[in-house]
């Protein structure tokens, strides 16, 4: 199996509003893939489709060997997609290490008899879960960060932090949307380091939106453009720059010539 | 650490001691409360504003039931309107499974101080207080099924309505086919006393709560017992899976099923084990007062449970459990001791328990102005007060 997701025309209307017009898109196991498209081009619609928070109008989607098209956020979670936020969604008031420990939530078993009366292997458990949360946290460039309120944390880390959370779910397939948004020039080019690591050393197929060209063309070894909810290129980041209506969709009509 | 080796089981020992030795000595204090309430109200000047014992009883089963409560509304942040819902359940397990209300039957299993010729199902209070928690998480994750789907303003509406549903169920209940359920207006009593029978005398444990001199002494033992169990599960579910679980759907729905949470099975479970506590809560109040009354399922005790949560700390289990006994006492006798005071040293005619509601709301008013956590707050709403807060937040919260 080469590929780990294959969306298959995949649609989705909001009302009236064609968000997202038959895309048909797969992710090649273990690769680096960037979405791109002009504002409103229905990227991040797709990644809330990819990930359960919205419901395909038509289409499927298959993951790791299950149809996933329509299946609530938390069944897509816990067969291997993890997920960050384009506007950094953290729980704000709790701190860094307990949003790992929701992050493992889907991976742990705890009942609620065994947590009332604190059985050993629910200790043993939770013993296991806070010595992980703080090897990622450490892992993700937190370390001492521990016990800091997620909202208190300054906005590069809190980045880092929703990777490391989405680590915690043990996904093979990890979605970021706008990762280096509102970053410096060095801040991402060291998030893009973290990143390609991540994929090299957790094994990991990494699926991202991203608006900073240098960034994708760096990194990706696939692009896939959108534009009005339609696919209309894909391939290595080299003949993305050289497509016509890549150039048409960002620049306007004659830029290229 | 480089504080000098220690034996492991010396550092526990201490880490023990730290993490509770305060809540040792208030439980203690607590329960030797009977021996010393006499010399209490002995005491000149502040003698009268003491409890009595049988006080102590009523705030410590309200009490009980606010820290259930916060389950709901504390870690899981759903607020919810309706939860005298759950104590009239409990009240009306009780009701049915130690009384002579089905006198078409006769049934008796471990029940003290009921002639064995009585008609009726006569359960032990004991068994009854279980099969009532029981009895009252299903009602909750009935409830929870449908309304759960809804978020916030929506929420507390939908409870609003099952909170006034129920209590209108058990009125109108005396005649459901034909069949007498509930007794209506008139409500259900006597309800079987609590006690451990004969048998176990020979322990120290007491045959009859009702019948023994001490009986409020008994009932006060027991409903402090209860709402010790009722706090140790309240704190260990927070520090587990499913405490973080509900705290994480507080603080951000969308995130937290992303990060792999069942959203409607998270929140029927804090709906469900809040209704829980409620529900024995309930069962053990109608045993104490002998009685289950429709009269007594008002909405006004849904919101004087949440004013027990919001005045000791959302979320905070001791806060809420000092909330609690606060309003409680003030409820109970504190209210209508000031005002006897009051009358009687300055001749002003002014009797506060007529205001009752006026006062706690204007007391919930004057903590949301000075101190919008509560009187404790909890661990992490404090952590954000010592690290300061930065002034604009970092992103928008809206939904995508």
């Amino acid at each position: 199996m080469s590929d780990v997701l294959t969306a298959t025309r995949v649609r989705k209307e909001f009302g009236g509003l064609l968000a997202v017009n038959d895309v048909d898109f797969t992710i090649p196991t273990g690769k680096i893939v960037s979405l791109i498209g002009p504002n409103g081009a229905g990227k991040t619609t797709f990644f809330n489709l990819l990930t359960g928070v919205y419901t395909p109008t038509a289409g499927r989607i298959d993951f790791d060997g299950h149809q996933v098209a329509g299946e609530p956020p938390h069944v897509i979670t816990k067969l291997g997609v993890g997920r960050t936020f384009q506007n950094i969604r953290l729980f704000p008031q709790m701190t860094a290490k307990e949003n790992v420990l929701v992050g493992m939530h889907a991976r742990m078993n705890a009942g609620i008899l065994g947590s009332i009366f604190g059985i050993p292997r629910v200790r043993r458990e939770e013993r296991e879960a806070d010595k992980r949360a703080r090897e990622l946290l450490a892992y993700a460039g937190l370390r001492g960060r521990d016990h800091h309120l997620a909202r208190n944390l300054p906005y590069g880390d809190q980045r880092r932090l929703e990777v490391a959370r989405a680590l915690a779910t043990k996904p093979k397939l990890l979605l970021l949307d706008e990762p280096t948004a509102g970053m410096n020039p060095q801040e991402t080019v060291t998030f893009m380091e973290f990143v390609s690591t991540l994929r090299d050393e957790q094994s990991l197929t990494i699926l991202m939106i991203e608006h900073d060209m240098r960034v994708v063309m760096g990194i990706s070894e696939r692009v896939t453009v959108l534009d009005y909810g339609e696919k209309i290129a894909e391939g290595t980041p080299q003949e993305i720059q050289k497509d016509e209506r890549v150039i048409e969709a960002y620049l306007g009509r004659g830029a290229g010539t | 650490m480089s504080a000098p080796r220690r034996g492991p089981s010396n550092e526990r020992l201490e880490r023990f001691a730290r993490q509770w030795g305060l809540v040792l000595a208030v439980v203690a204090l607590g329960f030797l409360y009977p021996t010393y309430v006499g010399w209490l109200k002995g005491l000149p000047l502040v003698g009268d504003y003491f409890p009595t014992v049988g006080s102590m009883v009523i705030m410590t089963v309200f009490t009980m039931m606010a820290v259930g409560l916060n389950i709901v509304v504390g870690y899981a942040g759903l607020l919810d309107l309706g939860y005298v819902a759950f104590y009239a359940a409990g009240a009306y397990t009780a009701a049915w499974l130690a009384s002579q209300q089905f006198e078409q039957v006769t049934f008796h299993f471990g029940s003290v101080g009921v002639a064995p010729t009585l008609s009726g199902i006569h359960l032990s209070i004991w068994l009854v207080l279980l099969i009532a928690g029981l009895f009252t998480t299903i009602v909750g994750i009935l409830i929870g099924l449908p309304t759960l789907r809804l978020r916030g303003d929506y929420l507390a509406i939908v409870t609003l309505g099952f909170g006034e549903i129920i209590p209108q169920f058990v009125r109108n209940g005396d005649n459901v086919g034909g069949f007498d359920l509930t007794h209506g207006t008139f409500g259900i009593s006597p309800i079987d006393s609590p006690g451990f029978g004969s048998g176990l005398s020979s322990l120290g444990l007491p045959d009859n709560y009702r019948q023994s001199f001490e009986a409020e002494r008994l009932f006060f033992y027991t409903a402090l017992a209860l709402l010790l169990v009722t706090v140790i599960c309240s704190v260990r579910l927070r520090d587990s899976r499913l405490g973080r679980a509900w705290i994480a759907i507080r603080e951000d729905e969308t995130a937290a099923a992303a990060m792999g949470i069942p959203l409607m099975r998270t929140k029927t479970w804090a709906y469900a084990l809040g209704a829980f506590f409620g529900g024995v809560a309930g069962a053990f109040y109608a045993s104490f007062k002998s009685g289950a009354f429709p009269a007594d399922f008002y909405f006004n005790i849904s919101v004087f449970l949440l004013c027990m949560v919001i005045l000791g700390g959302m979320g905070s289990v001791w806060g809420v459990v000092i909330g609690g006994m606060l309003l409680g006492y003030l409820n109970a006798e504190g209210l209508a001791t000031i005002g006897s005071k009051l009358s009687s040293s300055t001749g002003i005619d002014f009797e506060p328990s007529k205001y009752q509601f006026g006062i706690y709301g204007l007391i919930i008013v004057v903590m949301m102005l000075f101190r919008p956590t509560g009187l404790v707050s909890e661990r992490r709403r404090k952590l954000e007060l010592e690290e300061g807060v930065h002034d604009e937040p970092l992103y928008a919260s809206q939904r995508e």
